[in-house]
């Protein structure tokens, strides 16, 4: 057991911690901010832009930290432990990490594993500057859970990829130029080996979406319908029938990042600054017993999954540990416990809990509803916590699977 | 950075496994259990033999001079093969007391006695962490009066050290004149318990625990990581027999582990387990580096551990069905174990309370 980074990252730490510090209280002065921020009360730091502030995070190293540079990277090379350092540091200090969304977390690392020199060019680079931005096509009505039973049809046409069908679940449709879709252009071949990997402009002729509204009314999905929709046939990622396994890339980056054990850490603490400030009958929340306990139970999961974060860590910088079972884990926990906590939140104030959107009375800018509901969302997508489940079972302690059904 | 246990940690945890498969089968706790409890004793002598005695005595006084983590490692072994041994009060609670509470001269008498194998101690710390009725440890004039229970390791412990409320530790020998000894039967009859009555005994105070409760509070707080070490120990052998059990069993024409219904359980108890891992490991740590948070990590370990053992002990008995509640199949002094952790040294309860003062909320 080491829990030293060693000497060459307490500078490196250093450096992160004076430019949190730095930056502690910037605004964006061309967006709200997102209900899943932190609070940003009384704030009044330097001004960004979204972009600009992106900008100067890459020139910086702190994001897109392993892109190399002719793409619009860094250019550093991958190291974990200063990731780690720089997302532990943002998140103590709470600013702003760089963009997230689709683009950046899925399809770049994507792109650098499986693209064409040609896409690496045209797409990452505008990516990472938040200039373009995706949108994600995978799931559909009769394709969630059992993905690889999707039907939107890819058919090669004089060069051209001829595209009907229907997604759905598409967050950021809206205001996306490109989307990454999984489409079967090989209808003869097995249910996962039909596949194909494709990247769609939006504004292509053919495509209509509608807003699909969730329980939160304020993270928006969208469906999207494809009618004739026709784009080159060099827009494909990886070859023909092989989407599922370049998807499989990028699902794999999507479920690491769902359950932050720092962003965790912080809600536990804004919930104790919540129970110290609200009180019932003139006593504080954390006077309390019965609540305290409670609060005692999940401040316990939540420093477990906060080791648990360390010791997968250390497996990603130390061959040979194996943590296997670790890893399949963590989305499930992560999701789970971070709307448990939220939830509790919602509880220990009773009435005031259930208010919303600007109501008086309002706290905390209304985040403990509305994360409680996002993380529901989050329970559900990218895989759902049954099938979380089932992977553990099946791939972790290697039960059997269910016997198949003969298909219709 | 290296978050886990070393080489040498897993080796000494595969030979005390080892040690367990070979002798300690559930029919010879079974044994134990029924009508032969000192057969307790040959298999303590074998474990005695491998070093579970000496892991945290300093070199200097004979030991091995290893730290809380390792003998963490090792609470996690013997958990796991449910060691009908003391260990958690004699060989990490005791030491750990005298090595924080002696005198120079209390050191060299009790710890190299101790690493050799001659002496070891059962340890009674209740009276300190919450007294119930008529239990009391009083000092005066030299001499010790009242009671203490639930005293740990007791059945062949040379010595006793107990605590009163203000946390001062007494050392005496169990045979002193006016020391009764009263067996106590608990649920689990893989480790003993004892109710301890002293009459104007003579007794020796740990020096350094006059006017400091850096003795006792240590010496908790390794005792309460090593319980729950032990319990993870035990809780994952509980899922590995689930897991086995369900790969093998037939209803309905297939094995039962191919029901969602029962990977599901054991996913969840898979999930509920694996950060146990980290946080005990983690916590032990932070006793060993002196660390601020050590408190604050070993009320959570305690705590949380005792939580998920809870849970994981009903779902695994429960994938095995009938056959779980069975004695036939001995699932139950696994079960048993883990609700005795549960108790000693603060239930979850009591020591979430202390994980909040020692944060300052109350």
């Amino acid at each position: 057991m080491d829990l030293n980074y060693g000497p060459q990252y307490e500078d490196f730490k250093k450096e992160v911690q004076s430019f949190c510090n730095e930056y502690k209280d910037l605004r964006f002065v061309d967006s709200s901010q997102s209900p899943l921020a932190s609070d940003g009360k009384g704030k009044h730091g330097p001004e960004f832009t979204r972009a600009n502030w992106q900008k100067l995070l890459i020139e910086r190293g702190y994001f897109a930290r392993s892109v190399p540079k002719e793409y619009g990277g860094y250019g550093g090379d991958p190291d974990i432990i200063k990731s780690r350092i720089i997302a532990t540091e943002f998140s103590k200090a709470k600013v702003p990490s760089g963009m997230g969304g689709q683009g950046i977390d899925m399809l770049v690392p994507t792109l650098l594993e499986l693209g064409t020199e040609e896409q690496k060019q045209k797409y990452i680079m505008p990516t990472l500057h938040g200039e373009m931005i995706w949108c994600q096509g995978y799931s559909e009505p009769n394709a969630g859970s059992d993905l690889a039973s999707l039907q939107t049809k890819g058919e090669l046409i004089d060069d051209e990829w001829v595209i009907n069908g229907q997604k759905i679940w598409t967050s950021t449709a809206q205001y996306a130029q490109m989307m990454f879709c999984l489409v079967r252009t090989e209808p003869d071949a097995p249910k996962h080996g039909g596949i194909s990997y494709l990247l769609i402009p939006m504004d292509t002729p053919g495509i209509e979406i509608r807003p699909l509204v969730d329980m939160t009314l304020k993270a928006g999905f969208n469906e999207v319908f494809f009618t004739d929709v026709k784009v080159p046939a060099t827009n494909i990622v990886g070859n023909r029938g092989e989407g599922w396994a370049v998807a499989n890339a990028t699902l794999s980056h999507e479920r690491g990042s769902l359950a932050d054990p720092n962003a965790t850490m912080n809600r536990i603490n804004m919930l104790i600054d919540l129970m110290k400030e609200e009180s019932i009958d003139g006593k504080k929340l954390i006077d309390i017993p019965v609540y305290r306990d409670k609060l005692m139970a999940l401040q316990g999961k939540v420093v477990a999954f906060q080791s648990h974060s360390l010791r997968t860590l250390s497996s990603k910088i130390n061959p040979g540990q194996d943590v296997k079972l670790g890893k399949m884990i963590q989305k499930l926990v992560g999701t789970e416990l971070r709307h448990e906590l939220e939830g509790f939140a919602i509880d220990i104030m009773g009435e005031i809990g259930t208010l919303y959107e600007q109501s008086p009375l309002l706290r905390d800018g209304g985040s403990w509803q509305f994360i409680y509901m996002y993380f529901l969302g989050l329970i559900i997508g990218g895989g759902t916590s049954q099938i979380q489940k089932n992977i553990i079972s099946e791939r972790g302690l290697g039960m059997p699977r269910e016997p198949k059904v003969k298909d219709n | 950075m290296y978050f886990g246990l070393s080489e040498d940690q897993e080796f000494f945890q595969e030979n005390i496994k080892k040690f367990l498969d070979d002798n300690a089968s559930v029919d010879v706790i079974r044994k134990i259990a029924t009508d032969h409890p000192e057969h307790q004793k040959d298999i303590q002598e074998g474990l005695v033999s491998l070093g579970i005695n000496s892991l945290l005595v300093p070199e200097e006084y004979g030991g091995l001079g290893l730290n809380i983590l390792f003998a963490a490692a090792v609470s996690q072994a013997l958990g796991s093969g449910i060691a009908p041994s003391a260990f958690i009060g004699s060989y990490v609670m005791a030491p750990i007391a005298i090595l924080n509470g002696g005198s120079e001269d209390q050191k060299k008498l009790y710890l190299p006695d101790m690493a050799s194998g001659k002496i070891s101690f059962a340890v009674g710390f209740s009276e300190f962490i919450g007294a119930r009725e008529n239990c009391e440890i009083i000092f005066k004039d030299g001499k010790l009066n009242g009671r203490s229970i639930f005293v740990l390791d007791s059945r062949d412990a040379s010595h006793i050290m107990v605590a009163d409320k203000d946390g001062k530790i007494y050392i005496a020998s169990m045979n002193s004149e006016g020391l009764t000894k009263n067996h106590l039967t608990t649920v689990d009859k893989t480790r003993s318990f004892s109710e301890v009555i002293f009459n104007e005994v003579e007794v020796e105070l740990l020096e350094k625990s006059k006017d400091t409760l850096n003795a006792i509070q240590k010496s908790i707080d390794a005792g309460r990581v090593a319980l729950a070490a032990d319990t993870v120990g035990a809780a994952q052998e509980m899922i590995n027999k689930a897991v086995e059990y369900s790969k093998e069993r037939k209803q309905f024409g297939r094995v039962i582990g191919s029901f969602q219904a029962v990977k599901h359980m054991c996913a969840e108890m898979t999930a509920d387990l694996e950060p146990c891992y980290a946080m005990v490991w983690h916590a032990a740590h932070c006793i060993d580096e002196d660390e601020e948070d050590s408190r604050f990590m070993s009320c959570h370990s305690k705590a949380h551990t005792s939580e998920v053992g809870k849970v994981i002990a009903k779902k695994a008995t429960e994938v095995h069905g009938g056959m779980g509640f069975t004695d036939l199949l001995g699932l139950h002094y696994w079960f048993k174990r883990i609700g005795v952790n549960r108790q000693l040294l603060g239930a979850p309860e009591i020591v979430r309370e202390e994980a909040a003062k020692i944060q300052k909320l109350i």
